[in-house]
């Protein structure tokens, strides 16, 4: 299992912002991590990362625990953290080398510039970080989560803030990534989630209130939209 | 921690950041020492150094806060913090990373200033008549006392998100480090720990390796000092995780 996930707790005080979740996600599919705002979606993610510590329970990434061995799970993670925060005085290059380097990774120019074209940042490859549009910024963000090639892909509203057209690319990005990769996304979107996820996790005040594919859930709902069912789960 | 500190170190050499606070520390530094009446060397008759070495110490007090501010109060407020701490490196390596950072470009501020050694062996009579054991002390001190003032930076830095803060507790932090203890000393009161209470101090193990003596002790209290406080460092930005 890519991901197993058991009786992950994030507490604030006397705050639960994850409370006791569990759940397991597999290689090739990709699986839409949704909630209403401050659900817990990020900090669920954030402590799958290493970048927070549970209060109790714990995860396994690629049979690697998170707290006992998070450096080996970190090298089997890629993440694209919420609002896509990047060295804005970097080049794409330079960036992309500087995220390589802590991977360790060899032939790591051929790397670079394979993973540039793949995200189709070609055209703004010899630009700073600082002057790109956001979509495209988006895009380094996502070259950069990949680029040890990882087998888990977590990301933090990778779409949020973007135009149709890129929405569209990126999109396609992600679901070519899913099919040999674990693919962890959250989103807001439901058309996005209906566009590319196989399966679907609603989470709700730190609970988690939905686990299934996205044809099961429908039909547990007699076929009412996926929105009418976000509604019912999380009002 | 290669790949983050020569990221940092470049980060530094390609903003205006290292450039303005290196020039501005310079400028200062040989005003004081050959132009402004009173403290330039001209007026003082004697060809040595040491009225630069005990000026150095408070432009430190300005100069190593304003490089050290920005390491982790700069990631933090823009969310890189979070890119870096998911990478796989450790809490250790990122702290030694940046410190070695910081470091590296003090000592670029230190270099340029040999220059003031060669002018005044040039100037002694006869010529080439300056203690060198001397200077080299003094400079070697003013390094440690760079690398006690950057370690205290940093910490300072990973306590906050603002970067105006990081610096005025890092420039208090440091100005009380260095003269703090000496001055808390010569209280009535605690006179009759003067000595102890002293050696704390970041000053008298200065002036002691500025004579161009190395005593061990003054090297094992540098080294506690900054390895005391990238724990502290550590700590700080550990703990609220």
């Amino acid at each position: 299992m890519s991901i197993s996930v058991k009786n992950l707790s994030k507490h604030y005080d006397k705050q639960k912002a994850v409370d006791s979740i569990s759940f397991e996600a597999k290689a090739g599919r990709i699986l839409g991590f949704l909630g209403p705002n401050g659900a817990g979606k990020s900090t669920t993610m954030r402590m799958l990362t290493g970048y927070l510590e549970p209060t109790s329970g714990g995860a396994e990434i690629s049979n690697y625990n998170i707290s006992t061995q998070a450096i080996e799970a970190k090298k089997h993670i890629g993440y694209l953290p919420e609002n896509t925060p990047l060295y804005a005085e970097m080049y794409v290059k330079e960036f992309l080398n500087f995220a390589g380097q802590t991977y360790r990774l060899k032939n790591l120019s051929n790397r670079i510039d394979e993973v540039i074209k793949m995200v189709g940042l070609t055209p703004e490859k010899h630009k700073k970080i600082g002057m790109l549009s956001k979509g495209y910024r988006q895009r380094v963000g996502l070259a950069q989560a990949i680029i040890h090639n990882p087998e888990v892909l977590i990301l933090d509203e990778p779409t949020s803030g973007l135009d149709p057209n890129q929405l569209v690319d990126i999109r396609a990005l992600i679901k070519e990534l899913g099919k040999n990769k674990t693919v962890v996304i959250s989103t807001h979107i439901m058309q996005e989630v209906e566009a590319i996820c196989d399966d679907i996790i609603i989470i709700n005040k730190g609970k988690i209130v939905a686990n299934d594919t996205l044809e099961g859930i429908k039909k547990a709902h007699q076929n009412s939209t996926l929105e009418d069912i976000f509604r019912k789960l999380t009002a | 921690m290669y790949a983050v500190f020569k990221r940092e170190l470049f980060s530094f050499l390609s903003s205006m950041v290292a450039y303005i606070t290196i020039g501005i520390f310079l400028l200062v530094s040989s005003l004081l020492l050959w132009f402004f009446p009173g403290t330039s060397l001209l007026d003082y008759g004697y060809a040595e150094l040491s009225g630069f070495f005990n000026l150095v110490p408070y432009l430190f007090m300005f100069l190593i806060p304003a490089i050290t501010m920005r390491s982790f109060a700069e990631e933090k407020r823009e969310g890189t913090y979070e890119l870096l701490i998911t990478k796989p490196v450790t809490l250790w390596q990122i702290l030694t990373a940046k410190y070695l950072a910081c470091l590296i470009l003090v000592l670029f501020a230190l270099i340029p200033t040999l220059v003031y050694y060669y002018s005044i062996s040039k100037l002694g009579y006869p010529e080439g008549n300056i203690d060198s054991g001397a200077v080299i002390g003094s400079y070697l001190g003013l390094f440690l006392l760079g690398a006690a003032f950057t370690s205290i930076g940093i910490f300072a830095s990973a306590l906050t998100k603002n970067q105006v803060i990081a610096f005025a507790i890092s420039a208090a932090l440091c100005a009380f480090a260095y003269l703090g203890f000496d001055y808390s000393s010569q209280i009535f009161a605690m006179q009759n720990f003067e000595t102890t209470i002293a050696s704390f101090g970041i000053n008298q193990h200065y002036q002691s390796i500025s004579r161009g003596v190395l005593d061990t002790r003054d090297l094992i209290y540098f080294i506690s000092f900054c390895t005391l406080f990238l724990l502290f460092t550590k700590l700080a930005i550990g703990g609220k995780r």
